[in-house]
C-alpha cells in the first residue's frame, strides 16, 4: 500500500469540557481495504468517527482526503466528500418510508418535484446491494424490526455512493443470517475499491473481515497492525494498559454462601433485549454488572424496578415471588428497592426545584401524616442525609441545578437512602463526576452493604467493578455471559469475557506470559 | 406487489377523517329540512372551507411537532387587512390579495425566525406573536366595517356556485391542495418538514435542510391562515377584529388537525386529512341545528366527539413495552 492513502488524519484532539475524548490521535485508511478500530468503552472510537463524518469538529489536528486537506462543517459536507457513516444509533426517520429514507436528502426530481418512480428504482437498487431485497420500499421504517432497519441504514449509506464507509457497530442489532449477508456486502464493496472503517467489539467479526487494525486507548491510537499479526491476548493487553487511579475500600469477607438472597431473579426475559437472566443477591453483597455498553444492563435494572412491561420470568424478594409493576411498587416498604438512574438530570432530579424538595420526593409517603408533609421529620431526615453524604451545598433551599455534578449525584443517592432501601440498583453512578466524589461514593457503597443492603452496580468503568464488587456478572447480548467471583475479577478477565473471547484460555495465556 | 396496502396504511388517518366527515355530513343533509340542494351544500361548504384553510395552516406547524397558537390571529388580521385593500379596480384588487397573502406569510416568517433563532418553543412564541397580530388587527379595525368599493363581485363568485351546482369555495379549496399541498408533499422541503417532526436529530444527521424546513412550515402556515382570512372577508363583506373568533379558530384548527389524523407528536398525517377533519368538525357542530337542539349543546357535543376520536388515536400506547417511553 505505497500509494497515497485515501484518508489520513493526524494530531487530532477533542475535548469535552475538561475531558479529553481524543488526544493527538492519528489514523490512515487505504482504499480497497477493511480497517478495524478496536478499543474499550470510552477509548475515543465514537468521537473519532464523529469527527471523520462531520458531526463534531476537532479542537486540533488535520484531516487529508487523497492528500488534500479537508474539514467538514456538518454531516452533509462529509457526505459530499464521499465519507458516509452508519451510526450506532440509527439515523433513520421513523415516519418516512424506506425509499424516502434511503434517498432522503437528494432525491431525483422531475419538473422540480420528487420523482417517486425513479426514487423507488434507486432505493430498490440500494436495498439489493445491501442484501435487503425482501424489504418493501414503501414500508414505514417505524414498522420494521430493528435488524431490517439496520439493513435500510446500510442501503441508505450505499445510495450516497461513498468512497469511505464507516460502520459503527453495524451488526449489533442483526441476526446471525443478516450478519452473513452484511459481511458478503462488505467484502464485495472492498473488492469494488471502497475504503471501509469497521468498528466492532466482536473479535471474531474483525478476524473475518479486517485487513488492518488500529487499537485505541484513552483517546489515542496505540498501535496499528495487519490483521493476523497479533493474537487475541496481545490485542486485549493493548486495549487495557491503564493504571489504577482510584482508591477503593477494603472488601470484607463475603457473606456465607448459605445466607438466603434478598433478591433473586429466575429466567428473566424481556422482548429480545434480555434473555433468561437468573441470579441472586444476598444482603451485604455488592454485585457488579459488567460487559460492553448496551448489552442489556440498563434494561435489566429497569426490569427489576418495574419500568418495563411484559417481563417474563420471576422476581423473588425474601423468598416470595413478586410482580413489580411500577417504581412506586418497587420502593414500597416490603420490597424496599431503589434505582439510581443513568441520567441524573432527566430521571434523577427535578433540576429547578430545591435540594430539599428533591431529597424528599422518594420518601414523601413516609414523611406525610394524614396527607400533610411532616416538616420536622422531613428536616431531621434531610439534615441526616446531607451529613451522611457530605453534600456541599449552600443550604437546602437553593435549586439542585446550582450544585456541581458530583454533589447532584449525591443528592440523587441521598434521595433514595431516605427510604432506607434494602436493595439498591445503581446505573453507572460515577459517570461524569470528579475523582474525589467517586471515592466518597465507593466508601458509601461499602458502608451500605456492611449495614445489610444488597447492591447491584452497573458500571462502564472496569476499575470500579474490580474495586467495588464481590461478584461481577458480565453481560453479552442480553444474557449473562460469565460470572467472576472474588480474585477472578481482573481487568483481563472482564475485557476478555465482555468481548466474548474464551476466557479460560486467555487467562492461562495471560498468566504464563506474566511470569 | 401489495403497494396499495402501504398506501392504505399511510393514509389511514386521512381516510378515517373522510369517513367521519361523510357520516356526519350524511346525517346532516338527510335531516336538513331543505335536503341535499346546492344551496344547503354551498352554505355548509363556505363555513367549512374557512376552517379547512386554517386547519391546513395549523397542519404545517403540527407536522414539525410544533403547535401554532397564532393561526387564528393571522386569520383575523388578514380579514381586517383584506377589508381595506381588497377593493377598487381589478388591478388594485389583485394587488390587495397579494398584499394580504404576503402579510400572512410575513407573520408566519416572524414566528419561524423566533422559533429557529430564538430557540423558543412554538407554543410560547405564537401566544406572544398572536397577541401582537391581534393588536394590529384591532388597530386596523377598531369597529367592524369595510370599504365602499369592496370587491363584492369577486366575493360573490368565490362563495357562490359554479354552473349553479358546485360550490365555488370547494373548487378553490381543491385548487389550494393542487397548487400548495401536492408540490409541498413532493418536494425536499416537504420531506424535511415530516422528517423534522418525526426525529429532528435523524433529519440533521441525514443532511436535510432542517432550519429551512421548519421555517417553510411556519411561512406556509401564515400564508394559508391569510387565505382563510380572505375567505372570511368574502363571506362577511367586512373586517372585524373579533378576539372570540380568533381564539375559536385557533382551537378549532387544532381539533380539526387531530380529527384529521395528524399526529401532535409530528411527522404523521396530511393536510388533506386536516381538511376532512375541519369539514367533519363543522358538520358535527351543524348537526345540532338540523335536530333543532339548543345551540348551547354545541360545544358539549363537539367535545364528546373530539374526545372519542382522540381516544381511538391513542390506542397504540397499549403496545409500549418500556414505560419510560410513555413520557417521551
Amino acid at each position: 500500500m505505497g500509494e497515497t492513502p485515501l484518508f489520513r488524519m493526524e494530531g487530532i484532539s477533542k475535548r469535552y469540557g475538561g475531558v479529553h475524548a481524543l488526544e493527538n490521535a492519528s489514523l490512515t485508511v487505504h482504499a480497497g481495504a477493511v480497517h478495524a478500530i478496536l478499543g474499550e468503552n470510552g477509548a475515543g472510537k465514537s468521537t473519532l468517527i464523529k469527527i471523520m463524518s462531520g458531526v463534531v469538529a476537532p479542537n486540533e489536528g488535520r484531516m487529508f482526503l487523497e492528500g488534500e486537506e479537508v474539514s467538514f462543517a456538518d454531516p452533509a459536507a462529509a457526505n459530499r466528500a464521499g465519507i458516509v457513516c452508519i451510526f450506532q444509533e440509527l439515523s433513520l426517520i421513523p415516519d418516512l418510508s424506506v425509499a424516502d429514507n434511503i434517498i432522503v436528502s437528494n432525491p431525483p426530481t422531475r419538473f422540480g418535484l420528487i420523482d417517486h418512480r425513479a426514487q423507488r428504482r434507486m432505493a430498490e437498487e440500494a436495498l439489493a446491494r445491501a442484501g435487503g431485497e425482501d424489504i418493501h420500499p414503501m414500508a414505514m421504517v417505524r414498522d420494521l424490526p430493528l435488524s431490517r432497519q439496520q439493513i435500510v441504514e446500510i442501503a441508505k449509506a450505499l445510495a450516497r455512493k461513498p468512497r469511505l464507509l464507516i460502520l459503527d457497530e453495524a451488526t449489533s442489532a442483526l441476526t446471525a443470517s443478516d450478519v452473513t449477508r452484511v459481511f458478503e456486502v462488505i467484502k464485495r464493496l472492498r473488492d469494488e475499491g471502497l475504503a471501509l472503517l469497521y468498528i466492532s467489539h466482536r473479535m471474531h467479526e474483525i478476524a473475518e473481515l479486517a485487513d488492518e487494525c488500529t487499537v485505541f486507548r484513552n483517546g489515542h491510537n496505540v498501535e496499528s497492525y495487519q490483521q493476523g499479526a497479533k493474537t487475541d491476548n496481545e490485542v486485549v493487553e493493548m486495549m487495557i494498559g491503564r493504571e489504577y487511579s482510584h482508591v477503593f475500600p477494603a472488601k470484607p469477607t463475603p457473606p456465607p454462601a448459605d445466607k438466603p438472597p434478598v433478591l433473586e431473579l429466575k429466567n428473566l426475559s424481556w422482548t429480545d433485549r434480555l434473555r433468561d437472566i437468573s441470579f441472586g443477591v444476598r444482603p451485604g453483597e455488592v454485585v457488579g454488572l459488567g460487559g460492553l455498553d448496551g448489552q442489556g444492563q440498563r434494561e435489566l435494572l429497569l426490569a427489576m424496578f418495574g419500568v418495563l412491561r411484559s417481563v417474563e420470568g420471576e422476581i423473588v424478594v425474601d423468598g416470595r415471588k413478586r410482580t413489580i409493576g411500577s417504581p412506586r411498587e418497587a420502593k414500597s416498604k416490603d420490597i424496599g428497592m431503589a434505582l439510581i438512574p443513568e441520567d441524573r438530570k432527566t430521571e434523577g432530579l427535578m433540576l429547578p426545584m430545591s435540594v430539599r424538595d428533591n431529597l424528599s420526593f422518594a420518601a414523601l409517603d413516609r414523611l406525610t401524616r394524614f396527607g400533610v408533609v411532616d416538616r420536622s421529620t422531613e428536616s431531621a431526615d434531610i439534615e441526616r442525609m446531607m451529613k451522611l453524604l457530605a453534600v456541599r451545598s449552600d443550604g437546602t433551599a437553593i435549586p439542585v441545578a446550582a450544585l456541581s455534578g458530583g454533589n447532584q449525584q449525591k443528592v440523587v443517592i441521598a434521595k433514595w437512602l431516605m427510604i432506607s432501601p434494602r436493595i439498591i440498583l445503581l446505573n453507572d453512578p460515577t459517570r461524569g463526576i470528579d475523582v474525589g466524589t467517586k471515592q466518597e461514593l465507593y466508601q458509601l457503597l461499602r458502608r451500605l452493604a456492611d449495614d445489610g443492603a444488597a447492591i447491584i452496580l452497573y458500571s462502564t468503568d472496569y476499575d470500579e467493578l474490580i474495586g467495588c464488587c464481590d461478584r461481577v456478572l458480565v453481560m453479552y447480548d442480553g444474557a449473562i455471559h460469565a460470572e467472576l467471583v472474588g480474585d477472578e475479577i481482573t481487568e483481563h478477565a472482564l475485557v476478555g469475557s465482555a468481548l466474548n473471547i474464551d476466557s479460560a484460555q486467555s487467562d492461562t495465556a495471560f498468566a504464563s506470559r506474566a511470569q | 406487489m401489495k403497494d396499495w396496502r402501504y398506501i392504505l396504511a399511510e393514509q389511514r388517518g386521512t381516510l378515517l377523517a373522510l369517513a367521519l366527515f361523510l357520516l356526519m355530513f350524511t346525517i346532516y343533509v338527510t335531516n336538513h329540512p331543505a335536503g341535499f340542494t346546492p344551496n344547503v351544500v354551498t352554505t355548509a361548504a363556505n363555513k367549512g372551507v374557512i376552517l379547512a384553510l386554517v386547519a391546513m395552516a395549523q397542519c404545517f406547524v403540527v407536522l414539525t411537532a410544533g403547535i401554532d397558537l397564532s393561526v387564528g390571529m393571522v386569520f383575523i388580521l388578514a380579514n381586517c387587512l383584506g377589508s381595506y385593500i381588497i377593493a377598487g379596480s381589478a388591478i388594485e384588487i389583485t394587488l390587495g390579495l397579494i398584499g394580504v397573502m404576503a402579510a400572512g406569510a410575513a407573520c408566519g416568517a416572524l414566528n419561524g425566525l423566533i422559533v429557529i433563532y430564538g430557540r423558543l418553543q412554538p407554543i410560547v412564541t405564537t401566544i406572544a406573536t398572536g397577541a401582537i397580530f391581534f393588536g394590529i388587527a384591532l388597530w386596523l379595525r377598531p369597529y367592524p366595517g369595510s370599504e365602499p368599493d369592496f370587491a363584492a363581485d369577486l366575493a360573490d363568485a368565490l362563495t357562490g356556485k359554479l354552473f349553479d351546482t358546485v360550490p365555488a369555495s370547494l373548487v378553490f379549496l381543491a385548487g389550494v391542495i393542487v397548487v400548495v399541498w401536492i408540490p409541498f408533499r413532493r418536494s425536499l422541503i416537504g420531506r424535511t418538514v415530516y422528517a423534522v417532526g418525526s426525529s429532528d436529530q435523524a433529519a440533521y444527521m441525514s443532511g436535510l435542510p432542517v432550519r429551512l424546513g421548519r421555517f417553510s412550515a411556519f411561512v406556509l402556515s401564515g400564508f394559508l391562515a391569510s387565505l382563510g382570512g380572505i375567505f372570511l372577508t368574502f363571506i362577511t363583506y367586512s373586517g372585524e377584529a373579533s378576539l372570540a373568533n380568533g381564539d375559536n379558530y385557533t382551537l378549532f384548527s387544532i381539533a380539526s388537525v387531530v380529527l384529521g389524523g395528524v399526529s401532535l407528536y409530528g411527522g404523521r398525517g396530511s393536510a388533506v386529512g386536516a381538511i376532512f377533519g375541519a369539514l367533519a368538525f363543522r358538520a358535527i357542530g351543524d348537526l345540532l341545528f338540523v335536530f333543532d337542539l339548543d345551540p348551547l349543546w354545541q360545544p358539549l357535543f363537539q367535545g364528546i366527539v373530539l374526545g372519542l376520536a382522540v381516544t381511538l388515536g391513542a390506542a397504540r400506547l397499549f403496545q409500549v413495552r418500556n414505560r419510560l417511553e410513555l413520557f417521551n
